[in-house]
């Protein structure tokens, strides 16, 4: 199952993404992991949230334009080696990583792509035996 | 359909109508020979008396006024009649330099209603109608004008004035609001917030909508019009010739008839002076044939546009006028070409977005810089930055082809630009020149 991502555009300028984890926080929206993607005018942050509906809600409602983006999340063991095994899977099944990016949790690490054709890259790499990790267990992490 | 409020006149033969300007063009002038000595000085200067003046042929041997004499002669020197016998003054919004104070007294107030509500008619308002003024109430003559004609017509009228939208929109459903009136860019305000609260077009039980006060697009007009699910129409004026109704669109939306029993209009070549003839494209000039207060002869108005005297299939015979492109005030020369800020609307609702868009003009080493500010929509946005990027140069590609030279496109925050109620903040420019 792909995981939906949070994607907020953001001017690149001083102040405007404490602006968005302002709203986040006073909406108690906890972000379990989080990249930023920028020009040299604007920026897009993604990010993993705990509750994806009341994310967007409360963006909207404060003016933010946001979008919904199908990842795929992946938990790997925490120690050398491990993305580097993942990844031997991927070039295997041919998928194409747009961007990823990672956190680290207490047990074990977890990577986050985008890759062009979710369900596609989805499939294939269930078939060199990677389950990707649901909504639910992101949250749960 | 007989949508006219005062058919004799507005669908009058236009002998009729040349006479009633022959009879009352020379008494106009004799008055403010009388009772204006800044217009008997000025006159004088250019060597010409109401002797001179036997009919409209006659009128261009007359000066032409424009802003700056308002402003010399503010806030009385214009005044034709005591202050005694005038009842309401409105001014300028003063976007462009200092205040001007326009003064009425009670004919001068009726015949403006009647003009506004020729307006309403002609955009298919009854008295079974109501009618929700949006224009700003108060110094804008936007509000009072149109809330004078929806008054005359029999409308309910309902004063919202501006701002509030989400009450606005509230006494649109609850009182069943069949007639809108304000400004364009308002407009498509309010069709944004119905559709961000979920409405439908047919939800919305507004079926026209009368917009002025500010250049607006063809492409903007289909938009507010699919939003609402309204007929939208055009309406002119400005303050010192008495507010909007000065012309206003029938049913054919094909140009705004000129309301030529009380305003005589012209085109005249904005660098010589010289009257063009009828279909070429020039400066509109006025003159109020009746008012009383605050007659103004050969008022330059600054706005670009076209006359015809062509037939309307909508049945009335004054004249035309053809959307202005833009007032002359408003238009920029940014590195020697004119940029009216309606191109740059027409750009973006062509690209299927909202025209929420600032200009910002600067000067770096003698050179013109040219930024346009686009708000970034939901219609816009996607999580690739590549995209995103290919979509602002499809937008600078848009306005590189409609103005011949090249804007820098920036994407900013979702309202952050600064909305006004009234008028939008279009133009910002910095050159010190």
């Amino acid at each position: 199952m792909s995981v939906n991502q949070v994607s907020v555009f953001l001017e690149n300028r001083a102040g405007t993404l404490n602006r968005l984890t302002e709203v986040l926080a006073t909406n108690k929206i906890n972000i379990r992991a989080l990249s930023l993607a920028e020009t040299s005018e604007f920026g897009i942050v993604r990010m993993l949230v705990n509750d994806v509906f009341e994310a967007t809600n409360v963006l909207k409602e404060n003016n933010f334009v946001a979008t919904l983006t199908p990842v795929l999340a992946y938990a790997i063991a925490d120690e050398a080696g491990d993305l580097n095994n993942l990844l031997k899977n991927f070039s295997a099944a041919n998928v194409n990583i747009e961007y990823m990016y990672a956190f680290a949790g207490k047990e074990r690490a977890y990577m986050i792509f985008r890759v062009n054709d979710t369900k596609k890259a989805e499939a294939l790499l269930k078939s060199h035996g990677l389950n990707s990790l649901t909504q639910e267990e992101i949250a749960a992490v | 359909m007989a949508n006219y409020f005062q058919p004799d006149i507005e669908c009058a033969p236009i002998e009729k109508i040349k006479a009633l300007q022959n009879e009352l063009l020379p008494a106009q002038v004799r008055y403010v020979w009388e009772n204006v000595p800044y217009y008997r000085k000025k006159m004088e200067a250019h060597g010409v008396t109401p002797d001179d003046i036997k009919s409209i042929d006659d009128l261009h041997k007359l000066p032409f006024m424009s802003k700056a004499d308002l402003r010399d002669a503010y806030p009385y020197g214009l005044l034709a009649v005591p202050l005694s016998e005038c009842v309401r003054i409105q001014s300028t919004s003063g976007t462009t330099g200092k205040r001007v104070i326009i003064f009425y007294t009670q004919s001068d107030i009726d015949l403006w209603n009647d003009c506004t509500a020729r307006a309403i008619v002609a955009a298919g308002g009854t008295k079974d109608d109501v009618c929700q003024v949006s224009y700003g109430y108060g110094l804008f003559t936007g509000g009072a004008g149109l809330d004078g004609g929806s008054h005359k017509v029999g409308c309910l009228t309902v004063p919202t004035s501006s701002g509030n939208t989400e009450r606005q929109i509230m006494f649109i459903m609850d009182l069943h609001a069949t007639i809108l009136c304000c400004t364009p860019s308002y407009a498509a305000y309010i069709g944004e917030t119905f559709k961000e609260m979920g409405y439908k077009p047919e939800d919305i039980p507004l079926k026209a909508g009368i917009f002025g006060a500010e250049a607006w697009s063809e492409e903007m007009r289909r938009d507010i019009e699919k939003t609402l699910g309204i007929k939208a129409y055009d309406i002119y004026g400005l303050t010192e010739i008495s507010g909007p109704g000065v012309a206003f669109e029938c049913s054919e939306q094909n140009g705004m008839h000129i309301n030529e029993d009380h305003f005589l209009a012209e085109i005249i070549d904005p660098d010589t002076g010289e009257v063009l003839p009828e279909g070429t494209q020039g400066e509109l000039v006025f003159t109020s044939l009746d008012k009383k207060a605050f007659p103004l002869i050969r008022y330059r108005t600054r706005d670009i546009c076209t006359l015809t005297r062509e037939k309307c299939s909508c049945g009335r015979t004054h004249v035309r006028m053809t959307k202005p492109k833009g007032r002359s005030d408003d238009m920029l020369i940014i590195r020697g070409v004119n940029v009216f800020p309606s191109q740059i609307e027409t750009v973006l609702m062509n690209n299927g977005y909202a025209a929420n868009y600032q200009i910002i003009v600067g000067r770096v080493n003698n050179t013109d810089t040219f930024e346009v500010k686009v708000e970034m929509t939901p219609d816009m946005f996607t999580d690739n930055v590549g995209e995103i990027q290919a979509r602002r140069k499809v937008l600078e590609d848009g306005l590189r082809a409609m103005l011949g030279i090249k804007a820098k496109v920036t994407l900013v925050a979702p309202k952050s630009i600064t909305r006004s109620e009234g008028k939008a903040v279009r133009v910002i420019d910095n050159r010190k020149i």
